[in-house]
């Protein structure tokens, strides 16, 4: 048993709540950097599903560039979803999820942390990757300038929330699509704002207010999402 | 006061004082929505514009407005089931969250029958349409999630978190919803003109949607009874309750 269990290191009581974020954002980073393939898959499904859509609806110009935002924009959804299954999921087959949940630090700290992780490798790499496939849907150079920012802003929102959903279906036969179900109500206004800031760039508009509104989202997510977050994987703990 | 806040948790005062409620429940609901529908539906004057067909918002306000209310009602059991832990709460949650679905898909269902002779179409994608849609989907995920989780605590806790994240989202989707349509397309039709109404026809409705909270209670009582026998049918009082009426 005792082996090869990847192990939190044991954090004393006066480890700050600071410095345990920092080792559960690293020991995250690090270990999926060792299983490089769940690294891709995410990555790879954002790159397909995109494709598919000049292949399936119209690969003319003036559709791609009407669409294309939006396109992006379902896809980086999608595909967040999919990665959400693994956020807690290795962690809670072997045992580590409930040593952190006994950790002295807040959970909830810990479970912002995991989220940080989450975003930096599944939310920042679709960031980087969205203006290829701008580009290739023939956006514009300032609209995809516009849409890299909103997705900037709008994925970390996707990780935060997902991670509620995640904890609640932990350990569930069917927690993948059902962690689909419960979650895409509430990504909506993200959607909504996400596009639409990029529509209001195309059209000329000033953009600052609207990102200001997503920004409210982020900072929102970010102060609530993980105490819901963090209560919810309580209670999936205490049922399995 | 703690003696009472535990008498108002406990099941079985909760099955007592429902059987006591709902027939009063029940005859006075019933009573006002049929008064409602059938004044509304036959002896409401018709609408100068739309003609009859105006007349389906007898059925279609009153479940909207049970619709919205009912997932409120059950944010605010989904804070007592997880602040206080009481049953009675958690039990109310699991009991209405289908009745809330099902009212939603009803007002809907009556908006899109109002909506072709109408608007020429069954749906549009305006904002309110589109944010009761959603709210059908919140009712969807907390009726799957329950269901998903077989232990009964943890399947009402974990209903409650995702009842107060849908509730806290609940304004958000409304105004962002109500957002993106107005920079879309601006909004062509106005679902309801409350202010024009005439008295004969405000009053039949609000009768209706009386009724139907009224009819919502007996319903939520009857189904949180049913749902109580089963989980307390080995104690003691369920059995003698069951002994007493003869099967």
């Amino acid at each position: 048993m005792s082996g090869n269990v990847p192990s939190v290191r044991v954090v004393e009581a006066r480890v700050s709540a600071g410095q345990a974020m920092w080792a559960v954002v690293r020991r995250d980073l690090r270990s999926s950097f060792r299983q490089r393939q769940d690294l891709l898959n995410p990555l790879l499904f954002f790159f397909m599903v995109v494709t598919l859509f000049p292949l399936g609806v119209s690969p003319e110009v003036s559709f791609l560039q009407q669409a294309g935002t939006g396109i992006l924009w379902v896809a980086a959804l999608l595909s967040t979803l999919l990665s959400l299954d693994h956020l807690y999921r290795h962690d809670f087959d072997d045992g580590t999820l409930e040593q952190m949940v006994l950790q002295p630090q807040p959970l909830f700290l810990l479970v912002l942390a995991k989220s940080l992780a989450h975003w930096l490798l599944t939310g920042l790499p679709l960031v980087i990757l969205a203006p290829v496939l701008g580009v290739m849907l023939h956006l514009e150079g300032n609209s995809i300038a516009v849409l890299c920012l909103t997705l900037l802003i709008g994925t970390p929102v996707l990780s935060l929330i997902g991670a509620i959903g995640a904890a609640l279906t932990l350990g569930l036969r069917a927690g993948g699509v059902l962690l689909s179900l419960l979650i895409i109500p509430l990504y909506i206004p993200v959607l909504i704002f996400g596009t639409g800031t990029v529509g209001a760039a195309m059209e000329g508009a000033q953009v600052q207010g609207y990102l200001a509104l997503m920004a409210a989202f982020l900072v929102l997510a970010l102060t609530l999402a993980p105490f819901a977050a963090a209560a919810a994987l309580r209670i999936s703990l205490s049922n399995s | 006061m703690w003696t009472l806040f535990h008498k108002f948790g406990s099941p079985k005062w909760f099955y007592g004082i429902a059987t006591r409620l709902m027939p009063w429940l029940l005859v006075i609901g019933l009573g006002l929505l049929l008064a409602g529908l059938v004044w509304g539906l036959a002896f409401a004057p018709k609408d100068y514009l739309q003609g009859n067909s105006y007349r389906i918002i007898f059925i279609h306000v009153p479940s909207a407005f049970l619709a919205q209310s009912i997932y409120i009602m059950m944010a605010v059991a989904a804070v007592v089931t997880l602040v206080w832990r009481m049953k009675l709460a958690d039990l109310f949650v699991q009991a209405v969250a289908p009745v809330g679905a099902v009212l939603t898909f009803l007002a809907l269902f009556t908006g899109a029958v109002w909506g072709k002779p109408t608007w020429g179409t069954w749906w549009i994608w305006d904002a309110r349409l589109t944010s009761m849609l959603i709210l059908l989907f919140l009712y969807f995920g907390a009726i799957v999630l329950g269901s998903a989780i077989s232990d009964e605590k943890a399947s009402a806790r974990a209903v409650a978190v995702l009842v107060l994240v849908g509730v806290v989202n609940i304004p958000i989707i409304k105004y962002s919803v109500e957002w993106w349509n107005t920079l879309h397309q601006p909004a062509t039709f106005k679902l309801t003109e409350k202010p024009s109404m005439p008295a004969e026809m405000w009053i039949p409705l609000l009768l209706s949607v009386l009724g139907l909270y009224l009819w919502f209670g007996w319903l939520a009582c009857y189904r949180m009874q049913t749902e109580i026998l089963q989980r307390e049918r080995r104690t003691r009082w369920v059995r003698e309750l069951v002994r007493a009426e003869g099967h």
